[in-house]
Formats: structure tokens, C-alpha cells, sequence
């Protein structure tokens, strides 16, 4: 869905401007936060668990080319067909191939945020194919013409009376009607018709195993299964970072996976796949696009560690008040921010910037990625590189003008103070960008530093 | 030079130094008992576990649960008399008709709730997605505490498996839980003390 790009800020302000739907938007996405607090805090090895997965995925990048050749090699002994593609269009032309080559028309898709970053589904469409996003959220988010919100909640910046609407022109639901329940036995319905007559499939990939050639796939729904075992070809489409070395390391990223992402033990369906079922067609599309790039970099390269949990989206308070679509980018959030500027650092060097550096992300991270430091990181390789605005870049130079000399700081505290306390209407319009969507606070009579030198002298 | 060889290059060109893989990935999890532990976890996502003695008592239990129930269809002999829906079809597309199954599956997760059921024990992967209603049985004994001791017990080398925990479900709309989404509606799993075949 190429639309032209809004800065991150502006995108937040506008998403800002209902303070009820904010609210909303920001309780819900808590309220998952904290099942996965509880969830993880039932297991008293969590911490234990990161650790290992943290530093298997070290292992992973470390020892990718192997991995991957060694997949490559168990997976092809098993019967599956593997392709390899550098960059989103070589992707999208090999699923449009396979797609031309069976003479299909019409394909059922699971969630795939490789496909999201590639625009595949725009691009078949272009070509004549019709693709049905089957998870509900996606088929949501697809049926109003939108890319999800969340890499694990598609739909989440979506009132049930939005969908209701949606689902009363596209699927015939009675108008008005709002009960979840309702709905979601429509949109079953609807896709269950879509699974019975669609002969191709692709999903995802969560996780690719180098000892045995297969992969594992991960939903609440059972739509990847659904459309996989009754479709005649069946794509998987995964970026390359996606691999693990063996088998018995998924009791380490599933015990994770579910329970970083939304609190539950493990998803309703980990579907294992290793050789195509009789009379079908199974392939693997292993993709780069920027990839091999990150992991040449190595302040950023970790960030391919990431299995795409949504935890660090659901903590940050950025993220929950400024909604998914603000990053303009098929995974939102911080570590779609540190991920993004990868791919494109011009239209996406807002994105470092849209978070307080509070390292919330990093500590609910299950493979303990570092991704506040590499949001600040990435913060000065943007700057340095000339990606930002020059508006940012002077305030950024004054502030270290202001910062570099104590006297002045000080001097500048308390102007500041006296300010706020005297004539209240400099700061508190809508020229302060600080006071948007905020009520200024009450200034302190006087800095700590005044209140040490006094105290200490007495 | 084609994609793969090029990326294999770059890749091994940009890769960080060598790290080793961590020492221990498994942890033992200490319930007071497993099966209590699985029938509890079981219980909360909607999934009743009901333990029967054999066959006979569980085909008496089929009988009862399904009675009003057309197009039944199961993988276990002893529960044919019991199925109207006979597996023996070519074409997965056929099984949409089928309301219950009642499946043999291998093994069953306490920390989880989640059955291992694979092509050792399946005609048709679809079969457990596609029917409306499900129901596994797997022997008593055959629960294992969390998912370190699922993948050693793990020996599958059909080419399909899976995990599955408790019936379909979803929450895209508004984060409310909504039980059948495009799997089955139902879960019920029974355990049987005494089962000659597994």
C-alpha cells in the first residue's frame, strides 16, 4: 500500500486528537503488556530462558551461512522446493511464477509480515491475482484497504464498531451489529469458503530448523493450516534470519514466543512442517531484502534476533500513544523503528526518534535485543548522515550548546522556572511542542542543584 | 553469480565473529502433579479433559457427548461402529463436512495444554482444523511437564506435525476472546488408562 509518507509526529498527532480512542488504545495494549507480565513470572527460569535464546540467536548470526546451506540441504532431501530472493521484488516474482506456472488465479495467505515489507500483496494484485489475508485481524485491516497496525494484532487500533460497519458492507452482517462473537463466526464463514476453493497457500515462517530441513508456524486461528493442507502448493516465505539451529531449540523459543506476545502457555496451533503432503508442492522462499546488510552492521545487527512477539510494542508508551500506522512501516513500533532505517534511512530516519529511550522494550525483549541503545545509536548515524530534518538537528546542536556548559544550563533552568511561573502563556500554547496533548507541569521552586548547595551550607 | 551464492557471500562477509551455543536450554518445571497441572491449564483455554478407564468406557462416553451428532469421524478401530464419516476418501476437501473427530494423538504438555498429534496418527493434516468439533485421546500416562521434555520425547520424523492447545480461537476483534474462529469449535480431550495400540 504505497501512500506518501507522514512523519511519525504529525502521523501521532492526528492519532492523538481523540483523547477517549487514545486512552483506549493505550489501556488495551497495557492490559496485554501485563498478561505477559504474569505469564512469564510463573516461570521462575524465564530470565534463564532469554538468556539461551538470546545467545542461540548470537549463535544463529554467527554461524548463518552454515545454517542456512545446511537447511537448504535437509529441506530439499525432504521433498521441498527452495528459492532464494535478494530483495522484495525477486520475491514477489517468484510467488507470481510458481502462482503463473500452476495457472493459479487466486491465493489464501496467513500472516506474513515478510509479505507486508515486500508489498506482495499490491503487487499480485497488480498482476491479476487475487490474495485473502485469512488471519481475522488481517482480513480486516485488508478489507479496508489498510497494512496491519501490529505485527501480532493486526487490528488493534480498530473500535468493534468500525469492524462491525466493515463486515456489514463486505461479508452482509446485519447492520449496527457490534458482538464479537457475531462477527467473528461471519468472517468464518466468509474464509472457510476461501480455504475450500483456493489451490495455493503461503504462510509465514516463525521458526526454520537447520538440523531437520523443517519449519514451524505459529497461530491462534488455525488459518495456516487451514489454507496449507488443503491448498496444492504451498509457499512459506521467510527472511533468512528466521533459522535455528536444531530442533530441541524451539522448547526454548516457544516457551517464549506466546508468552512475550500475548501471555498465553503457547499458541493454539505450532504447526511443524518438513515434507509436503502426497501430490502437493511445498516451497520455501528465503529472502535478504537489507538483511545481510543489517548484519554487517554491528550496532544493529541484533535486531535480526527479533521473532516478532509485539512485546516491545505493547510496553511503549510511544507506540501505545501514537498507534501502529504512525511508523509507516510493516512492523511498527521500536523494533520496527531500528528496523526500518535499514531499509530506507531517508523516509525512515523519523523513526529512531519516536520513543523516550526508556528501555522498557529491551526489558521485555525474549531474545534481549538492545533496542533502546540502538535506537540512540541509530539517532546518530541519521544525523551524521544528514537524514534529519535541520529543524532537529538545531535544536539538537543548541541543546548540546546548553548541556556542554554548566553555568549556562543552570542560568537556562531558571529562566525557564520563572517563566512557567510568571507569564504561564509563553510555554503553555500551541507553539510548544511539549504542550500537545499535555497539560505543562507545575515548575519546582527551585533545581535540585539550588537545593544541594543550600542544604549542604547549612 | 545466481541469489543464493550471493547472498550465502554476503552473509558470510558481514557475519560477527563466532559465538558458541549456550550450555543449558532445558529447565525442568516441578508441578505437584502433571496431570492436574495439564487439567488445569486445559481448563482455562475451554478444553475439558475427561479420564476413562477403556475403550469401552470411552466409546460410552462418545456415545453420550455426540449422540444428536451427525457425520462423526475417528482414527481409532474400536470407535468405528461409533462414526457415520468414513476417512477413506481421496480429497481433503471432502472432510468440511465432518462435525466431530475423535482422534489418536500421541502425547499431551502439561505447562501448555498441548496435544502432539501428527502424520503417524492422521489420514489427512486437515482433519483436525477442518472439523467443527474435536476431541483427542491419548493414554493417562502420557503427559510430560513443559515443552524441553515434549522435544525429547519428540522421535516424529513423518513429514507433519503439531502442537495443538485447546480449540481455535481469536481476539483481532476488540481483544475479546472469541472461541472457534477457523479451526474447531470444541476441544475435549480424554485420557485412557488402559490403551493396547499406543
Amino acid at each position: 500500500m504505497s501512500r506518501t509518507i507522514i512523519e511519525h509526529a504529525t502521523a501521532s498527532e492526528t492519532f492523538n486528537k481523540d483523547e477517549s480512542y487514545v486512552d483506549w488504545h493505550d489501556e488495551t495494549l497495557w492490559f496485554v503488556r501485563q498478561k505477559r507480565d504474569k505469564s512469564s513470572k510463573l516461570l521462575p527460569e524465564w530470565e534463564q530462558l532469554r538468556e539461551a535464546a538470546s545467545t542461540i540467536k548470537n549463535y544463529v548470526l554467527s554461524h548463518m551461512d552454515t545454517l542456512l546451506v545446511s537447511f537448504e540441504q535437509k529441506a530439499k532431501e525432504n521433498g521441498i522446493h527452495i528459492h532464494w530472493a535478494t530483495d522484495a521484488a525477486e520475491h514477489n516474482e517468484i510467488v507470481l511464477g510458481l502462482l503463473r506456472q500452476h495457472n493459479i488465479g487466486k491465493m489464501v495467505k496467513s500472516k506474513s509480515m515478510l509479505t507486508e515489507e515486500c508489498h506482495m500483496n499490491e503487487f499480485l494484485s497488480k498482476s491479476g491475482i487475487e490474495v485473502i489475508d485469512t488471519d481475522l485481524g488481517e482480513r480486516i485491516v485488508q478489507l479496508r484497504n489498510e497494512p496491519p497496525s501490529h505485527i501480532v494484532l493486526p487490528a488493534i487500533h480498530l473500535k468493534k464498531k468500525d469492524i462491525g460497519d466493515l463486515f456489514h458492507e463486505h461479508l452482509g452482517t446485519e447492520a449496527g451489529a457490534t458482538d464479537p462473537q457475531y462477527l467473528t463466526e461471519a468472517a468464518r464463514q466468509h474464509l472457510r469458503d476461501k480455504f475450500l476453493t483456493r489451490r495455493a497457500a503461503l504462510t509465514g515462517v516463525n521458526f526454520a530448523i537447520a538440523e531437520t530441513g523443517g519449519f514451524v508456524v505459529a497461530t491462534n486461528e488455525g488459518n495456516a493450516d487451514m489454507g496449507a493442507h488443503l491448498a496444492d502448493i504451498h509457499i512459506a516465505s521467510m527472511g533468512f534470519e528466521k533459522i535455528i539451529p536444531k530442533q530441541e531449540h524451539l522448547g526454548v523459543f516457544l516457551r517464549l514466543l506466546a508468552r512475550s506476545a500475548t501471555g498465553q502457555p503457547v499458541t493454539t496451533y505450532s504447526s511443524h512442517f518438513k515434507k509436503p503432503r502426497e501430490g502437493q508442492e511445498m516451497h520455501i522462499i528465503i529472502v535478504d531484502n537489507g538483511r545481510t546488510t543489517q548484519l554487517g552492521r554491528p550496532d544493529f545487527r541484533n535486531s535480526l534476533k527479533c521473532i516478532r512477539c509485539g512485546a516491545c510494542m505493547n510496553t511503549c508508551p510511544v507506540y501505545r500513544r501514537s498507534g501502529g500506522h504512525s511508523y509507516h512501516n510493516a512492523v511498527a513500533g521500536p523494533i520496527g523503528s531500528i528496523l526500518a532505517p535499514n531499509l530506507d534511512m531517508t523516509k525512515n530516519a523519523d523513526l529512531p526518534f519516536a520513543s523516550t529511550l526508556c528501555g522498557s522494550c529491551s526489558n521485555v525483549c525474549p531474545v534481549k535485543i538492545d533496542i533502546h541503545d540502538q535506537l540512540y545509536k541509530w539517532r546518530q548515524v541519521l544525523v551524521k548522515g544528514g537524514h534529519v530534518p535541520q529543524s532537529k538537528e538545531l535544536g539538537i546542536k543548541a541543546m548540546s550548546v546548553i548541556l556542554s556548559q554548566p553555568r549556562f544550563y543552570q542560568w537556562s533552568g531558571r529562566l525557564g522556572r520563572s517563566v512557567m511561573r510568571t507569564i504561564p502563556f509563553v510555554v503553555n500554547n500551541g507553539l510548544n511542542p511539549w504542550f500537545k496533548q499535555r497539560d505543562m507541569p507545575e515548575p519546582p521552586k527551585e533545581s535540585f542543584r539550588d537545593w544541594y548547595v543550600r542544604n549542604r551550607k547549612a | 553469480m545466481n541469489s543464493r551464492d550471493k547472498m550465502l557471500q554476503q552473509i558470510k562477509l558481514n557475519m560477527p565473529s563466532e559465538t558458541i551455543l549456550p550450555e543449558k536450554i532445558r529447565f525442568d518445571s516441578h508441578f505437584e502433579s502433571t496431570e492436574s497441572k495439564f487439567v488445569e491449564t486445559l481448563s482455562a483455554i475451554y478444553t475439558e479433559v475427561i479420564v476413562v478407564k477403556d475403550l469401552n468406557e470411552l466409546k460410552a462416553k462418545a456415545d453420550e457427548l455426540y449422540a444428536s451428532v451427525t457425520n462423526r469421524a475417528t482414527t481409532i478401530p474400536f470407535l468405528n461402529s461409533w462414526a457415520d464419516f468414513s476417512l477413506n476418501i481421496a480429497d481433503p476437501h471432502e472432510l468440511e463436512l465432518i462435525e466431530i473427530a475423535i482422534l489418536e494423538a500421541e502425547f499431551g504438555v502439561a505447562e501448555n495444554g498441548a496435544v502432539w498429534i501428527s502424520e503417524r496418527h492422521l489420514p489427512h493434516r486437515a482433519l483436525p482444523f477442518i472439523t467443527q468439533n474435536l476431541a483427542f485421546v491419548i493414554p493417562r500416562n502420557a503427559i510430560v511437564n513443559n515443552m524441553h521434555d515434549a522435544y525429547e520425547r519428540l522421535s516424529d520424523t513423518t513429514g507433519w506435525g503439531c502442537f495443538i492447545a485447546g480449540p481455535s480461537k481469536t481476539a483481532d476483534i476488540e481483544q475479546s476472546l472469541v472461541i472457534g474462529a477457523h479451526g474447531a469449535r470444541s476441544m475435549v480431550i480424554f485420557l485412557i488408562e488402559d490403551y493396547p495400540v499406543l
